[in-house]
């Protein structure tokens, strides 16, 4: 793979690839963190009780977001959404955020 | 003084911020969350209340990247007031101006009522105007109002005489059921390490005219006009 990194002052190096854009599709969940009470779940948790499934506990809500991502590889990919999930989809003060990629079938660009 | 109100697409306190802030006789200035720039010489900017973007992704998120956010930042950093009532606070979370999130109330419901606050410390450039221990009237109407950060985080805004007001009942007790969305510590409102930046889930402009049934708010405004004649007092001295 030729990989070429270009630094510029003040910024985020810009990577050049000269592999052809794949396209993936991010899962991403973003739930409160553990340390911080879910009241939602709570609620959720005590109607399933009430509905006579008392096996069923510790119940979470929390978002999911689904996205396309285009990028070389499924390194690169992971870290474009990780740096949005960071930004903008997750407030790492309250939420956490999981990613599961997914190479689309149909590949858009270049294919 | 003179005074921006910033308004985003879904602010709904911003006419009744700019009322409340221009019955001191201050100049008030409308702030559009587009613009780039900010009338030279402000000296408090305030982020009223509303649903700024629908409160989608969480409440704040996305207005805290507007171009208008910048102004607010810089604004900040050189040491202006800036005041964040309901959503307003959540979008100064969110722009990492102050510590903490607002999360869904531990009702799961909009509370919309008058509630009892305490003032917890009087020192500052927003609390000037009334004293500590003080019980203030003001209303609330979030759904996510529910403070919280990690315990270093609360330890520190609690040495460091950080936080402004807790909800407490009628006679000053700072009990849980005073609390109406489950705030941490019963917080209601914080400041900065600064001291110039302060945000609140009350709506101290609900709270500013003997015919909204409360005037308590306008200690906020007083406290703030204090602040800054003092400053322009020792500035020409």
């Amino acid at each position: 793979m030729m990989t070429m990194t270009i630094h510029s002052k003040n910024r985020t190096p810009i990577r050049l690839y000269s592999k052809p854009m794949k396209t993936y599709t991010a899962h991403i969940t973003v739930s409160l963190r553990k340390a911080i009470l879910d009241v939602q779940g709570k609620t959720v948790e005590h109607a399933l009780h009430s509905l006579h499934m008392p096996a069923l506990g510790n119940v979470r809500i929390g978002k999911h977001v689904e996205l396309d991502v285009q990028a070389p590889d499924e390194e690169r990919a992971l870290e474009l959404v990780t740096d949005a999930c960071k930004k903008l989809l997750a407030n790492p003060v309250m939420e956490d955020f999981h990613v599961r990629l997914e190479e689309s079938q149909t590949n858009g660009v270049g294919a | 003084m003179k005074i921006g109100v910033v308004s985003f697409p879904g602010s709904n306190c911003d006419a009744d911020a700019r009322f409340a802030s221009a019955l001191d006789g201050s100049t008030v200035h409308a702030l559009w969350h587009k613009d780039t720039e900010v009338p030279s010489g402000l000296d408090l900017i305030i982020l009223p209340g509303g649903f700024s973007y629908g409160d989608y992704l969480r409440t704040g998120a996305i207005a805290r990247f507007s171009p208008m956010m910048s102004e607010v930042v810089k604004h900040a950093k050189r040491g202006g007031l800036v005041l964040g009532i309901c959503n307003g606070f959540q979008i100064l979370t969110e722009a990492g101006l102050l510590p903490g999130a607002l999360i869904r109330n531990a009702s799961l419901s909009f509370v919309c009522k008058t509630v009892h606050l305490k003032v917890e410390n009087d020192s500052t450039a927003f609390t000037s105007a009334t004293s500590k221990g003080a019980i203030l009237a003001i209303p609330i109407a979030h759904g996510d109002g529910r403070y919280t950060a990690p315990d270093d985080v609360l330890h520190q805004l609690e040495q460091e005489n950080q936080i402004v007001y807790r909800y407490c009942d009628a006679n000053g007790g700072i009990v849980e059921s005073a609390n109406p969305n489950g705030s941490l510590r019963n917080i209601a409102g914080i400041i900065n390490e600064g001291g110039n930046v302060m945000g609140l889930m009350p709506h101290p402009e609900r709270a500013s005219d003997v015919l909204l049934g409360s005037v308590d708010g306008l200690t906020v405004f007083a406290s703030m006009a204090a602040h800054v004649g003092a400053h322009a007092t020792a500035a020409v001295a």
